[in-house]
Formats: C-alpha cells, structure tokens, sequence
C-alpha cells in the first residue's frame, strides 16, 4: 500500500512540511503586501503622471512583465549579492515576487483608474475637492471595488510563484516536501500530495476573494 | 561597487541563447495548439447538458489553475514513471505545458461560447446543417475570431512559462542562462542580457500577434 507509506512518510515529517506551508504563506503574504502598495503607486504614476514619470515607469512596468517570473527570481538571487546587497535567498525572492506583484498590481490600478467615467472627477472637481479628496473619496471607491477580482487572481498567481522560491534553495512547501520525496521514493503520492495543499490555499483564497467581493459590492 | 561589465562572456554564447529562444517560442506554439483542442473540448464540456461531463470539465478547470505549474511539471516528469508513462524531457514537458494551458483557454472558449448571439446557432440549423457541423462551421469560427486577443495574451503568458522548463534541464533559454552564469560568474551581463531578450521576444510576438489579430478580427 503505497498510499498507506505516502501517509506515514507525510505524518513522519508533518513539522518540517508546516514549516513549509507556513513559509510558503509568509513568503506570499509579504510579497502581496508589499507588492500591492507598491502598484498602486505604479498604477496612480502611470494614470496621473507627467510625460517622464509615465515614460519611465511604464518602462518599469513593462520589463517586469516581459520577465518570466523564474528569470527574475534568479536574476535577483545571483545579481543582488554581486553588486554588494547581501540578502538571503528568502529575502532576494520575496524581493523578485514583491516586484512581480508590484508591476501587476499596477497594471490592474491603471485599468480601473482609467475606466472611471471622466464625469466623476469632474464633478469632485466642481464640488472643490483637491486631488487628495477625489482620489481618496471618489475615485479609490469606485476603483477598488473593480480591482477586486483581478487583485485576488493576482495573489493566488503569487502564491504559485512561491514555488519557484524552491530552485533557489528556500525551503518553502514544495522543497519540503521534495525533501520528503528524497527519502521516501514516493514521487507520486508526495507531488500529488503538495499539489493539493497548494490547490486547497488558492481556493480559500478565491472563495475568500468572493466572498469580500459580495460583502462591498454596491446594491444594485 | 566596482564590477567590471565584461559582456564577451555571453556574446560568446549567445547562440545558444538564441536557440534556447526558439526552443522556448516552439514548445509554446505545439502546447497552445494542444490546448486548443483540450480547451475547446473542456469548455463545450462545461455547457454541456449532461451534469457528469460539466462537473469533470470544471474540476480539471479549477484543479490545474490552482496549482502551480512547477508542481505539474515535476509530477509529469518525475512522477508519472511511477505509473509506467515514461516520457523524456522535452515531451514531458510539452505534455504538462498543453494541459496548463487548456485550462486556461477553456475559461476563454467558455466566455467566447456563451457571448455568441443564440442567432448563430439557430441560423445554422435552419439552413439545415446538423448540430456538429454548426459548431464547427459557424459556432467555433466565429468565436476564435472574437477571443483571439485573450488568445494571444494566453500565448505570451505560456511562452514565458517556458523558462520554467530549465527545472527539468530542457535546454531552453533560461537553462542557458543559469549554465552561462555558472560557467563565467558574467552575473549581471547574463541576467540583464537574458531579460531583455525575454523581455524584447514578448514584444515582438506581441506585435506580430496584434496584426494577426486586426487581419482576422470580424470586420464591423
């Protein structure tokens, strides 16, 4: 009974599989934190910037893009050491994801600042709001309730990124559970095994996302 | 900082780089085409009226998109020998990159199926074609050309999840890449040369995509 030993393998090495799980959320977690705060700047710089600022962060944008996640991953790693900032592979990928996020993120806030109808800042405008007052008041409302499903999207496309946190040596889930694999020979059970923790977190996620996305959605 | 750019390391190989290119833009053009036909069979799947099928399509749906593409590459490659099914690298690889892919598509067949106007449809059938040939005369036709920009969006995500092949050591850009970074510690030149040219191929087929896409798109 393979499955039976896959149970026993897993149930052996249950601290340092939480271990990975926990890292895994971590690494995710503050990588959508951070990232999120930074592409709303990306996304607020890219609609209401002048000529240079949008010019450059777009180039900003965009390069992260264009770069798969795992060639950024290790560009960060190998190159952020070189020129002298000493970051452990946890911290350098965190940094890559952060990044990632960030020009994502960005992207989904410029869409959404964009599709405001033009009227809306108009008429704050005509009301006397500073920029501040409309951006916080009027456009953010509106604006955040549309990000809201991309955004979810956005994080569990994180959270599968972390796995790639594995190649450069951060024990995460899945290294954790290849580190299982190595001494039980149960590639099988154990893949299968780390496939469905990472789906059962993506769905909370989604249904979370959901879930949020009803509780302020405008009544119609 | 003193590091002295030293680029001949990886002009040296850059042909290399540029086959690892082309494996990476090939592998993605033979898994969207077999997505295409996973996608297209899932999403009728999932609007078909037998609840067996739909529940089936939905699961691979949400199985594959919640999972991370690295854990589906590992399985393939190192845990499907388990089973008998014996794969090499590249064929592995392009086996798990047309299941992720078809996944995805068939969230955008679905989209493209159910915005078709019911008109269609019956058009067909009161010319007196039979219900298979409707789809595959009208239907299918008709909705290729509208999803085609999500279609392309869907190919330059796929193609930048080639790199991600360098884990399972086909010998793809990426692969190069880390192999150059190894051999000549050339860090930074490899990386910034590497993204960049990632970077630039996602332009170009993004473009060449764009005119594609205005060649067919159903004229207003």
């Amino acid at each position: 009974m393979e499955i039976l030993e896959a149970i026993i393998a897993v149930w052996a090495a249950r601290w340092p599989i939480l271990d990975g799980i926990g890292n895994t959320l971590l690494i995710s977690g503050v990588a959508i934190a951070w990232g999120t705060m930074l592409g709303l700047g990306v996304g607020l710089l890219l609609t209401y910037g002048n000529l240079g600022v949008r010019l450059f962060v777009r180039i900003y944008s965009d390069f992260l893009r264009g770069t798969p996640v795992f060639v950024l991953i290790l560009a960060c790693f190998y190159i952020l050491s070189v020129i002298g900032i000493d970051l452990s592979a946890f911290e350098a990928g965190i940094f890559a994801l952060t990044l990632f996020c960030s020009s994502h993120v960005g992207e989904i806030v410029r869409g959404a600042l964009q599709a405001i109808p033009r009227g809306q800042t108009e008429a704050a405008k005509s009301i006397g709001l500073t920029f501040s007052q409309t951006l916080f008041s009027v456009l953010f409302p509106q604006a955040l309730r549309q990000i809201l499903p991309t955004w979810v999207n956005t994080a569990t496309e994180i959270v599968k990124a972390s796995t790639l946190l594995s190649i450069i040596g951060v024990v995460e889930l899945l290294l954790s559970v290849q580190q299982v694999i190595s001494r039980a020979y149960l590639s099988m059970e154990l893949y299968f095994f780390a496939g469905f923790v990472y789906f059962l977190i993506n769905f909370a996620i989604e249904k979370t996302g959901r879930y949020v996305e009803r509780k302020v959605a405008i009544p119609s | 900082m003193d590091y002295n750019f030293n680029f001949a390391a990886v002009w040296r190989d850059f042909d290399l780089l540029m086959a690892g290119l082309g494996l990476g833009i090939f592998l993605a053009i033979i898994s969207i085409a077999i997505g295409c036909v996973i996608g297209l069979l899932a999403a009728f799947g999932m609007l078909s009226k037998n609840r067996a099928i739909r529940v089936l399509s939905s699961a691979y749906v949400s199985a594959i998109r919640n999972t991370p593409i690295l854990v589906l590459i590992l399985f393939t490659f190192f845990a499907l020998p388990q089973l008998g099914i014996r794969l090499g690298k590249i064929e592995s690889f392009i086996a798990t990159l047309s299941i992720y892919s078809g996944a995805y598509l068939t969230e955008v067949f679905r989209a493209g199926l159910i915005a078709l106007p019911i008109g269609l449809r019956e058009a067909g059938l009161t010319i007196g074609l039979t219900e298979q040939r409707t789809k595959l005369f009208i239907t299918i036709p008709v909705m290729f050309r509208n999803v085609l920009p999500s279609l392309s969006n869907n190919f330059i995500s796929l193609f930048k999840d080639t790199s991600l092949a360098a884990a399972i050591a086909v010998p793809e850009l990426t692969f190069y890449a880390r192999k150059i970074n190894v051999e000549t510690f050339r860090v930074i030149e490899t990386w910034m040369v590497v993204s960049l040219m990632y970077v630039a191929a996602c332009y170009v087929i993004a473009a060449i995509l764009r005119r594609v896409e205005s060649r067919l798109a159903i004229p207003r």
